[in-house]
């Protein structure tokens, strides 16, 4: 019974803790006992708690508000500075389950070079993981042009890869966009995809 | 010695967080966006680039880029009039729960709920509508919004996606549990046979679930279940080391100190939740008055980070130890290393309280290296000239100090991109102008000509018509005539004219003439109608191959006017959008400045209190400390006296 007593205050303190997330169990060693947590300290922890939900509350409001001039932004953006007559959008991704770390892609449009990226590891494991990543938009006449890619990068076996690929892509009155699948491994280093 | 024991208990207690595994700890089921088809159905192929831009984004963490990618794209595809045409169709349902995903990883609970409800609100299917009935669940959960959670449960019917099956039910329990339901919660979690994900989680959890049932035995022996299963990852791990924690302790608290002892020596030494085994391991040897093995675990924890409470209160501990082993010598000298330990660590507890006070915690927070690691809250701590951290371990691990950490570096990345859209606004502005001044002189010029080619064009355009009208009518009704050459034309109308000449004269030139006349007539008539058919089909041969120049003539004339309305369009228009984005950043960025400083403020006087609490018990320990080298010099004095005495 005497056990069962004592058990209920744990019991108590259980209920008191169960909001604690098991991720933050590393960075969770200690808690002050009672001598160092007075009913006052607890108070005013309470009260700190209430202002942290009420100003999370806010935040939360104004990320809302930001996200949404954000969108704005981006539509009015789009519309001076890439219209859609004109407007072409290249992207990049790896082929599901190649192993090749790329190092970087040069990309021309009609001989002019229009980006070349370096990536950065987390932008490498965002690709591995399946993410597409928006490497160019611009402006390009309606007809054919020539896209010439250049991918540089280091095999799984640590071998350098570096090629060079010419393709043709068709700008029609819509907005074009160019999907580049890039794989260090198999014949199609770069396999051109339209959307 | 039972009243230090419960207080040493209660002391524990309230350092172990003896908490049920909660809801948010449930490992997704999948990574948060992972590409899969309708229902559900895993599908390796992106159909959708945009949405594969929005995954790009939350892979690196940048949920602000992700949400507004993925939210634009929705909001597109509901406007569609057949969004079945649009490539994100084959992903709608996953990107709805994406962009979900996402706010809450943005910490926008209030949005990712009505994300998650429009999803369940929608026309979808029985295994996508469970599937979000649980998501919403687990926020209202999060929330602390239990009737809510346990409300959205229940609407899961039917058919339950086999890879959030066990994470519904354990979700359940949690809830069960917290609404104070452990009896209910026991037969979830004993029914549950979970993966080896998530079964260090479930038999923890039964085992609190039975403590809370006041079920202590049985408890205890689930406990000790889950302290000895295998765990593959650290997070297996880290619940293992917490069930023998909470093990030992509850052992400890009910005088079975061996078994305790074995419990708390189960706990790694390395885990996170070492220090607090073996300072509990070395109270259990103690308070069976084996003081000798309470100094092995005491003495490791000793020489550890000396600002852990743990280690702190073990150096204490092991003066005491030698003082109740009558190696008073001994005792006073851990006494004076533990007074130093204190008045040194005071110093440090000052320096912080300074430091922060002088906004240097918050600058800290803002430092690039800061953030480059996904642990950056443990990290900070490490930070060089950031020695503000070092108390703050405890603070930083609560989930409303982390919620208040990572909002205050949300706003900063706030305040920066409104900056910059500040200035892209201004540059909207002057781009802008300066097309204004490029077209307005040009267009007046090229309008005035293009309207005289555009009446040139449309009046050959209906000569072409007509003539192509014609051609079809004499399919029907042939018309000889109008397929005459030019020559033939004009030698009909010369003949005509001989004849009409020639008159009604019977004079036998006269006659011989119009003999003529009408024999070329009829060389002229004989030839058109012979010749029909054919010249038909030239004719329309020569129509059809007209069309390809009207085709092209057509193709320039709809580019022009596209190019004429877009030079219009580059710079008509955007003044009261332009005008009204500013107004909105600019008030932003005031909301976002205040807010900014209300929550450093907040963040600092937290900070500050959580000093201060250990900087009054370190003052405690340190008196406690001084009081134990006074009082251990007298006893080694009279021990000393008293065996010269004997002597």
């Amino acid at each position: 019974m005497k056990i069962t007593a004592r058990l209920s205050i744990v019991i108590g303190l259980v209920l008191a803790f169960s909001s604690a997330k098991l991720a933050g169990l590393p960075a969770a060693p200690v808690s002050e006992d009672k001598k160092a947590a007075p009913s006052a300290g607890k108070s005013t922890a309470s009260l700190d708690q209430q202002q942290m939900r009420g100003l999370d509350e806010q935040v939360q409001e104004v990320k809302s508000d930001v996200l949404s001039i954000s969108q704005e932004l981006s539509r009015l953006e789009e519309k001076l500075l890439y219209p859609s007559g004109t407007q072409v959008a290249i992207f990049v991704a790896l082929a599901k389950g190649d192993q090749m770390r790329l190092d970087s892609v040069r990309l021309q449009i009609d001989g002019q070079l229009v980006t070349h990226h370096i990536y950065s590891a987390k932008e490498l494991e965002a690709l591995r993981k399946g993410g597409v990543q928006r490497i160019y938009v611009g402006n390009v006449a309606t007809g054919d042009h020539q896209l010439e890619v250049l991918v540089d990068g280091k095999l799984e076996d640590g071998k350098d890869f570096s090629r060079t690929e010419h393709l043709t892509f068709s700008k029609e009155v819509k907005p074009k966009l160019v999907g580049l699948t890039l794989a260090g491994s198999g014949n199609t280093p770069v396999a051109l995809g339209d959307w | 010695m039972r009243a230090t024991r419960r207080l040493i208990g209660l002391c524990l207690a309230v350092g172990l967080a003896f908490c049920p595994a909660a809801g948010s700890d449930i490992p997704r089921d999948r990574p948060a966006g992972e590409v899969r088809s309708k229902a559900g159905t895993p599908s390796p192929e992106l159909r959708d680039l945009y949405f594969g831009e929005a995954l790009y984004h939350a892979f690196q963490g940048q949920y602000f880029d992700a949400i507004q990618r993925l939210d634009t794209e929705l909001g597109m595809y509901h406007g569609l009039d057949q969004p079945e045409l649009d490539t994100l169709h084959y992903h709608v349902n996953d990107a709805e729960f994406s962009v979900g995903d996402f706010e809450l990883d943005y910490r926008m609970h209030h949005r990712a709920g009505r994300a998650i409800k429009a999803v369940l609100e929608g026309a979808v299917d029985e295994s996508v509508r469970n599937e979000a009935a649980f998501r919403l669940a687990r926020i209202h959960f999060q929330k602390g919004q239990l009737d809510d959670a346990m409300h959205a449960l229940e609407r899961i019917q039917g058919t339950v996606p086999p890879q959030i099956s066990d994470d519904v039910e354990f979700l359940r329990a949690n809830i069960l549990m917290a609404t104070g339901h452990p009896s209910e919660a026991v037969k979830v979690l004993k029914q549950l046979r979970s993966g080896e994900g998530l079964a260090g989680f479930v038999a923890y959890n039964l085992g609190i679930a039975l403590l809370q049932d006041n079920r202590p035995q049985e408890a205890i022996e689930q406990l000790d279940k889950s302290g000895q299963l295998p765990a593959a990852d650290l997070s297996g791990l880290a619940i293992r080391d917490k069930s023998n924690l909470v093990l030992g302790t509850m052992l400890f608290e009910s005088g079975n100190f061996e078994r305790a002892r074995q419990s708390l020596d189960r706990v790694r030494l390395e885990g996170p939740f070492s220090n607090q085994a073996l300072l509990r391991a070395g109270w259990a040897e103690a308070t069976a008055k084996h003081y000798d093995r309470a100094l092995v675990p005491w003495n490791i924890l000793a020489s550890r980070e000396p600002t852990d409470i743990a280690v702190q209160e073990a150096m204490l501990a092991v003066a005491n130890a030698y003082a109740n082993l009558n190696l008073h010598g001994r005792a006073a000298l851990k006494y004076g290393g533990a007074l130093e330990l204190f008045t040194n660590q005071i110093q440090r507890v000052d320096a912080s309280i300074n430091s922060i006070r002088e906004g240097r915690f918050l600058k800290a927070l803002m430092r690039e290296e800061t953030r480059e690691d996904e642990d950056w809250v443990i990290t900070l701590r490490t930070l060089p000239d950031a020695p503000e951290t070092y108390y703050l371990m405890e603070l930083m691990a609560s989930h409303d100090f982390q919620t208040a950490l990572h909002n205050y570096l949300d706003l900063e990345d706030l305040q920066s991109r409104l900056i910059a859209w500040r200035t892209g606004l201004d540059a909207f502005t002057d781009i802008i102008r300066l097309r204004k001044q490029n077209y307005e002189p040009l267009l007046p010029e090229v309008d005035a000509q293009f309207r005289k080619l555009d009446a040139r064009m449309r009046l050959r355009l209906a000569q072409r018509k007509q003539l192509s009208n014609r051609l079809q009518a004499m399919l029907t009704a042939p018309r000889p005539d109008y397929l005459a050459t030019a020559d033939e034309r004009s030698a009909s109308e010369r003949i005509a004219v001989i004849e009409k000449q020639l008159g009604n004269s019977r004079s036998p030139e006269a006659l011989a003439l119009r003999q003529r006349a009408a024999h070329l007539r009829g060389a002229l008539t004989w030839r058109l109608e012979t010749e029909y058919n054919d010249r038909l089909t030239a004719a329309t041969v020569h129509l059809n191959e007209l069309n390809s120049n009207v085709d092209v003539l057509t193709r320039q004339y709809e580019s022009f006017v596209r190019t004429r309305q877009a030079a219009t369009q580059s710079y008509v228009g955007y003044d009261k959008p332009i005008s009204q984005l500013r107004q909105r950043v600019d008030d932003a960025q005031q909301r976002v400045d205040r807010l900014m400083a209300q929550q450093g403020h907040l963040i600092e006087v937290v900070a500050i209190n959580q000093l201060e609490a250990r900087r009054d018990r370190l003052v405690a320990q340190q008196l406690e400390a001084r009081y134990g080298v006074a009082a251990s010099y007298d006893r080694a004095a009279r021990a000393q006296a008293d065996a010269g005495e004997k002597k």
